[in-house]
């Protein structure tokens, strides 16, 4: 079974309000990834474009950065599922080099959430769930990821300060990453200091500091066969297992809500395809949309039992020097969420990790990384396992 | 004017917003204007659903009747919004919520008059019809 490679990864800037347009935004991680994996244009022969459409003016954008990024006359895919996109594209581009119809497909991920004004913002983060059944009692993501919140505190004794300690490492790190969009430090005080805007309610128990940023930002990650990944990338890294999940979109017709049965499952397919337990991982990238969010990928992914990941925070074992280092870049809640194009962001900081070149933030010799990319509400979920 | 259809869009009144018209399903605002939350069953296999629908997933049939939701549910879980999207700032506070009948679960809002103090993961709660300030109809979970 010949194997499939990441031969080249790139990603924009994470920033609050992009002064370009959507397709200059693309083209600034096409052309961090195309630079890093020393191709020209010819050498690929698809892409594949992932974001969430509802953020755009542009319709259907993949044939617009196609001819922007100089690819025509090569076929595009577009790619959406929220954001978990970019780990879908990715998934896709897997099984177009497997299947031999392609050989080197270039995946993009990319949002503009600036390019709606904040009002249109707020009105599509009232649609983001079954807008027949849920929506019409006005709820958004923060209110979602809270109820389970509540839920987790009440089975597991989980407290407000655990996931402020995640928040805490989330911006040790975001310092250090000069991509990401929210740089400043973060203490505990903060979060128990009720005049600090950290401590602000937005969805009880969730609180302004355990919510992520929005951001302008895009990503590419360029996947080719084998051989070609050989003969062209120095330190190729290979994709190991691929897991993906869908659950209910209204909670309704769900029955677990301390953790997310998407990610359970796709972390299931992603090990066993790989042949690995959690505990070869060596650095994770988990999807932190929200604290509760990272706490609950530490149970759902075997880094902890359930109910125990507030020992890991605890004990620091999710910081670079501990056991299972996880989003040493700052993850979703300091480096930003640019919904298509944070798979993608995600996939390559693993990717500069088992290369060692990961800089400040790089973990002592990583051998194998897993990257955990949820849609919506637990509605997508997406597990990738690389190593090198 | 004889060539103007006349377009079903009851479900324009299913809560503070609604995002969607026109469905099969639109009967279920004729029931709340009754004071009934309804829900569907699948006549082919017995399927039970809420929210409901018209179609059946097991059985691929389209032959549902409706049943009204009765007796108490027991609360999963619940957030308090203190912002809210565009077309509910006014409801501001409020409280959205899982209530599970065992069967079938339902999300929707906890009804204004219970106290933060009063509600308590687990506790049984009963689905009322309630009539918004805007003259919409949702439905709330009302203390037993």
């Amino acid at each position: 079974m010949s194997k499939i490679g990441i031969i080249g990864v790139g990603q924009s800037s994470f920033v609050r309000s992009y002064p370009g347009s959507i397709r200059e935004l693309a083209f600034e991680g096409f052309k961090e990834a195309m630079q890093d994996a020393h191709l020209t244009t010819k050498d690929i022969d698809a892409s594949v474009i992932c974001s969430a459409p509802e953020y755009d003016k542009q319709r259907s954008p993949a044939g617009v950065f196609a001819e922007y990024f100089g690819l025509n006359p090569q076929p595009t895919f577009y790619v959406e599922s929220l954001c978990s996109s970019s780990s879908m594209g990715v998934r896709l581009a897997y099984a177009l080099v497997k299947s031999g119809l392609h050989q080197t497909v270039a995946v993009v991920g990319f949002q503009k959430m600036s390019e709606i004004s904040s009002s249109e913002s707020q009105e599509r983060m009232g649609r983001g769930a079954d807008i027949q059944w849920e929506s019409p009692f006005g709820t958004m993501m923060p209110a979602y990821y809270a109820m389970y919140t509540r839920a987790h505190m009440q089975k597991y004794g989980t407290t407000p300060e655990d996931l402020a300690r995640i928040r805490v490492k989330a911006a040790t790190y975001g310092q250090l990453n000069e991509r990401a969009v929210y740089r400043k430090p973060i203490t505990l005080e903060m979060f128990s200091d009720p005049e600090d805007r950290m401590a602000g309610p937005v969805a009880s128990p969730l609180r302004v500091g355990d919510c992520c940023a929005n951001a302008d930002g895009s990503s590419c990650i360029i996947v080719a066969g084998e051989d070609k990944a050989r003969s062209i990338c120095e330190k190729p890294v290979w994709i190991l297992g691929l897991g993906a999940a869908t659950a209910s979109v209204n909670l309704a017709g769900r029955d677990l809500f301390t953790g997310l049965t998407v990610a359970q499952n796709a972390a299931k397919q992603a090990y066993d395809m790989a042949g690995i337990a959690p505990n070869e991982i060596d650095v994770a990238e988990v999807h932190d949309c929200f604290t509760i969010a990272e706490m609950m990928a530490y149970e759902d992914l075997g880094f902890a039992k359930p109910g125990e990941g507030k020992e890991l925070i605890k004990s620091k074992e999710t910081y670079i020097e501990g056991s299972i280092p996880v989003n040493v870049d700052g993850g979703l809640l300091s480096k930003g969420h640019p919904i298509g194009a944070t798979g993608g962001s995600q996939i390559r900081t693993v990717v500069l990790q088992l290369r060692n070149e990961a800089g400040a933030i790089q973990v002592d010799n990583p051998e194998i990384g897993l990257v955990h990319n949820i849609g919506g509400v637990g509605l997508y979920g997406n597990v990738t396992i690389l190593g090198r | 004017m004889g060539n103007v259809k006349e377009v079903d869009d009851r479900f324009k009144k299913f809560g503070t917003v609604s995002f969607t018209s026109i469905t099969k399903t639109n009967d279920f605002i004729n029931y709340l204007e009754e004071g009934k939350v309804m829900g569907t069953r699948c006549n082919d296999c017995g399927l039970v659903f809420f929210p409901p629908r018209s179609d059946c997933h097991q059985c691929l049939a389209d032959n549902m009747q409706w049943y009204e939701v009765s007796g108490t549910g027991k609360l999963v879980t619940y957030s308090k919004l203190e912002f809210a999207p565009i077309g509910f700032q006014e409801d501001v506070p409020y409280c959205i919520a899982l209530l599970d009948y065992g069967d079938y679960k339902i999300f929707g809002r906890i009804s204004d008059e219970l106290s933060d103090n009063d509600i308590k993961i687990g506790m049984q709660m009963k689905t009322a019809v309630n009539e918004l300030p805007n003259g919409q109809l949702n439905y709330v979970f009302q203390k037993v």
